[in-house]
């Protein structure tokens, strides 16, 4: 399971294991001329730019983006960003090393993030966390993760595959879950966050018991 | 319940474009309020009584009459950072009912005189943002949003920014700076917001329910609005509520209800055969209340005086099969990684009480130290450039005051286990 390095005491200060080269002088800008950037994602980061009244708002949306297209935030893509932006590469590395979704390191295609916080765990997350850990095994495609609060108690115990919500979710469905994500079908389609009701009684009144067999919905 | 605002006609098919929503009465209140001065605007908000409902509970109206007048550059932003655990109310309305959230924000906007609104969304909210992004498009396609909005002189400009996975972003100036493109660090306050926010503008920030509610504001007036719910909090208010129930999700509720009709009425009480043990009335940050506070009206008053916080809206409950010590490390742990650093007595109080409990848990800990923990406690509460730090200490702080019994057994159950562990390991 991938770990974000961080200080045991100081939650968010990743990279602090990270030995500095003192004979190196700071990375300046980069230079535009010596530093070739996809035109695609050149043009994503000027347009996002474009929406704040200060370029620096588009940081985190440009790492994105940055993330998306080199899989995680390497140096290469922090160096691209940077160019575009107009801003040093120390910048956006405070800013990437502080949020859990922009990686530090490379990490699979498909993330599988299972929520592990309060509700969740009362419900069998943590069991669930070690089925997933258990089944993606060394697989190299996968990044699973615990994680904080995902934000969907209703259908605990959860994960969010590729951005996509399930739940409740039960031991059994985690070889399906991973198959679906490794061959880009849709997760899970039946338990998926996007078709549960919310004001209809019986979109709430599933069966209490974490690991209780799914009834027909749709 | 007959008074459904926010979750009116919530399941109906494409509720989430325009022709839906529109057809439902949509963007009737915006017109409305172009009609009305700024000023007669916010005199509805204020009449409302409107408290926010990301947390704090402040006066929405309030809110806004501080904001300075004159023409300079104001902004509003809405706070779509949902990340308190047991939260998940902000969730709901973004991806069903996004023009709603649209309206009340371009509606708070005219009566704070605000030209740049943006919404900030948690990264995880990948389905929302989209959604989100979508109805934006239409809203703008419709002139709802942008220059001279339907005619008025009212302009707005409202980008959707996406977050990338941090609570404290939660937090308003710690939104605000990572809204800047910085680390989400909060900031020393006063200044306040209000005064010096985005961009050192004077910023109005609200939440989600908070902005989603003004449109019906708006459309009933103010003072039919305050007629629901209590005195002091009034309206109608979403409660998400979790963990050991029966029936988990969504409810809408009129402010001031016992919490027992949330927990037992809606949400169908704990499963056969267990208790209720304690519950969280307003996520994670909340002082636990137990089976004796199920009386106690739900609202933020009353949930004061018993002791806790209304917060966000979210009740997650606890039944007796759940030992304290796991209950309070697990939330324990959630603030330090959450915690972002800056201030000593968060970033060491939270990893503290982890290693404490931790301690408890693995037979190293005496009765004292149960002590020493509720005295960091102490020593984070207010200490502090935001509420990180409280959040945890008053839910561990009010766990070992009413669960210390248990407590103290668990370390004597513990430590009996590691003695006899070692015994038998030396032979």
């Amino acid at each position: 399971m991938a770990e974000v390095p961080r200080l045991p005491n100081a939650p968010r200060a990743a990279g602090w294991d990270r030995p500095a080269d003192l004979g190196k002088d700071p990375a300046l800008i980069p230079d535009p001329a010596s530093t070739p950037v996809p035109q695609e994602l050149r043009e994503t980061i000027e347009e996002l730019m474009a929406r704040y009244p200060e370029r620096h708002s588009a940081a985190i949306p440009a790492l994105h983006a940055a993330q998306e297209l080199h899989g995680w935030c390497s140096p290469e893509a922090i160096e691209q960003v940077a160019c575009v932006m107009g801003v040093t590469p120390a910048y956006l590395d405070s800013v990437a090393s502080f949020y859990d979704m922009l990686e530090q390191q490379p990490v699979g295609r498909h993330s599988v993030y299972v929520c592990t916080n309060i509700s969740c765990s009362l419900r069998g997350a943590d069991a669930l966390l070690e089925a997933v850990v258990q089944a993606a095994g060394d697989d190299a495609d996968f990044n699973v993760r615990a994680f904080e609060c995902l934000g969907a108690c209703d259908i605990a115990p959860m994960a969010s595959v590729d951005g996509v919500y399930v739940g409740p979710l039960e031991l059994a469905d985690v070889p399906q879950l991973l198959e679906d994500a490794r061959s880009g079908r849709p997760v899970l389609p039946h338990k998926q966050l996007a078709t549960r009701l919310v004001a209809d009684p019986h979109a709430n009144s599933q069966e209490f018991a974490p690991h209780a067999p799914e009834e027909g919905r749709p | 319940m007959s008074d459904v605002l926010l979750f009116k006609d919530i399941d109906e098919p494409g509720l989430n474009t325009l022709a839906v929503y529109e057809a439902r009465g949509g963007y009737a209140s915006l017109r409305k309020a172009l009609e009305m001065t700024p000023a007669q605007v916010l005199e509805q908000l204020e009449s409302s009584g409107l408290r926010g409902r990301g947390g704090a509970g402040f006066q929405m109206g309030k809110k806004v009459s501080f904001l300075p007048q004159g023409s300079m550059d104001k902004y509003l932003v809405c706070n779509a950072d949902e990340s308190e655990p047991g939260t998940f109310k902000d969730r709901e309305l973004m991806q069903k009912t996004p023009h709603t959230l649209i309206e009340g924000i371009v509606i708070a906007s005219y009566a704070a005189g605000a030209q740049r609104s943006f919404i900030y969304i948690r990264g995880e909210y990948v389905l929302q943002a989209d959604v989100l992004d979508a109805a934006l498009a239409e809203a703008r396609e419709a002139g709802y949003v942008g220059e001279a909005i339907l005619g008025s002189d009212h302009s707005l400009s409202l980008v959707v920014h996406r977050g990338a996975g941090a609570y404290i972003c939660g937090e308003e100036t710690g939104l605000l700076d990572s809204l800047e493109g910085k680390r989400g660090n909060p900031r020393l306050k006063p200044p306040f917001p209000a005064n010096q926010g985005l961009y050192q503008g004077p910023t109005l920030i609200n939440n989600v329910e908070t902005l989603s509610t003004v449109p019906s504001i708006v459309a009933m007036g103010g003072e039919n609005y305050a007629k629901l719910g209590t005195e002091t909090s009034t309206g109608t208010k979403l409660v998400s509520i979790s963990g050991h129930v029966q029936r988990p999700g969504n409810y809408e509720i009129e402010l001031g209800i016992p919490s027992r009709e949330i927990i037992y009425g809606l949400a169908g009480g704990p499963p056969q055969g267990s208790e209720i043990k304690c519950w969280f009335p307003g996520g994670s940050s909340a002082p636990v209340l137990t089976a004796d506070d199920l009386d106690v009206p739900y609202d933020f008053d009353s949930l004061a005086k018993a002791g806790s916080m209304l917060g966000s809206g979210a009740i997650i409950v606890v039944d007796d099969s759940t030992p304290i010590v796991d209950l309070a490390l697990k939330v324990a742990k959630f603030y330090r990684h959450e915690s972002c650093g800056k201030c000593t007595p968060c970033r060491e109080g939270t990893n503290w009480t982890v290693k404490m409990l931790e301690r408890i848990d693995s037979g190293e800990a005496t009765p004292m130290d149960l002590d020493i923990m509720a005295s960091v406690q102490d020593h984070i509460i207010g200490n502090c450039l935001c509420v990180l730090g409280d959040a945890m200490a008053m839910p561990i702080g009010s766990m070992i005051a009413k669960f210390r019994e248990e407590f103290e057994a668990h370390i004597e159950a513990a430590r009996a286990h590691q003695e006899l562990a070692l015994a038998g390991g030396g032979g």
